[in-house]
């Protein structure tokens, strides 16, 4: 189980730098969904099988597919892919990736001093997460409620045709 | 089933790497819509961080905080991919420097 979490961590790293470096939105998209596939690897060997099937079947399934429903919409031709290259020269890479190195040092050095636990206690069964969902995190559950209808109904109005906007002007 | 036990620090470092890509992409990228994947990726290793946390201590409160993350990331991506398609029809564009014309 290391071996696979140390492998799926190296194909997350990968993948997420693929993500950000990509001149094709759908090459890009594709490296995203299989960093979260690894992601979710990581999960279930850790122990959490619940949330690794969550992230396969929402993350991967239904945020990515949203994704590339719009990059299907958009149409985006080669000359997209073009003018991305163009954007990506050295001067604008080189700052923003010493600044996160550095941080990435400090985090490296900051995390690494003193002891530190192992991962891995014990699997958390799903029922563990219901019950804990359901008892003591249920003003949560209410709120995402919320923020999900406030989500949907944002969605509506801001995805609705213009035509139906010019008609009720007029 | 058994689990892995690495130290809880390789969890967190690459979740921490994971979440500087994300920052990486948010600051370098011009177009919008790689914007919303950085964004996408940095609350994916926030999710990461709490699930390594709750497996350390064999408690499901981690698992619990990504539930949370993941209906928050959906709320998130719906809207500002609804905004990515308004803006190209208005600008032919998904330059964020374009949209900046827009306070005029």
């Amino acid at each position: 189980m290391n071996i696979a979490f140390y492998l799926a961590a190296a194909i997350a790293i990968v993948a997420t730098l693929q993500v950000i470096v990509q001149t094709n939105a759908v090459h890009a998209l594709l490296y995203m969904i299989l960093s979260l596939l690894s992601v979710a690897v990581i999960f279930y060997t850790l122990g959490a099988p619940f949330v690794a099937a969550l992230e396969v079947i929402i993350y991967a399934g239904a945020i990515m597919v949203l994704f590339i429903f719009v990059v299907m919409m958009l149409n985006l031709g080669p000359q997209s892919s073009e003018q991305e290259r163009s954007w990506m020269n050295l001067s604008t890479w080189i700052v923003p990736s010493i600044m996160a190195l550095i941080l990435i040092a400090e985090l490296v050095f900051v995390l690494t001093q003193g002891a530190s636990g192992t991962t891995g206690a014990k699997v958390i069964e799903p029922q563990q997460i219901s019950l804990a969902l359901f008892g003591p995190y249920l003003l949560g559950v209410e709120l995402a409620s919320i923020l999900l209808l406030a989500g949907l109904v944002g969605a509506y109005h801001l995805g609705r045709g213009r035509d139906q906007r010019i008609e009720r002007n007029v | 089933m058994n689990v892995a036990t690495v130290p809880m620090n390789v969890g967190l470092i690459l979740a921490g790497v994971l979440f500087l890509f994300g920052v990486i992409g948010i600051i370098v990228r011009r177009n919008i819509f790689f914007i919303l994947l950085s964004i996408e990726i940095m609350l994916n290793a926030a999710g990461l961080a709490f699930v390594v946390a709750g497996s350390h201590w064999g408690q499901p409160d981690g698992q619990v905080m990504f539930i949370f993350i993941l209906s928050m990331a959906a709320a998130e991506v719906s809207v500002g991919l609804a905004l990515v398609l308004q803006l190209y029809n208005h600008y032919k564009s998904l330059d964020v420097d374009e949209i900046s014309k827009m306070s005029g």
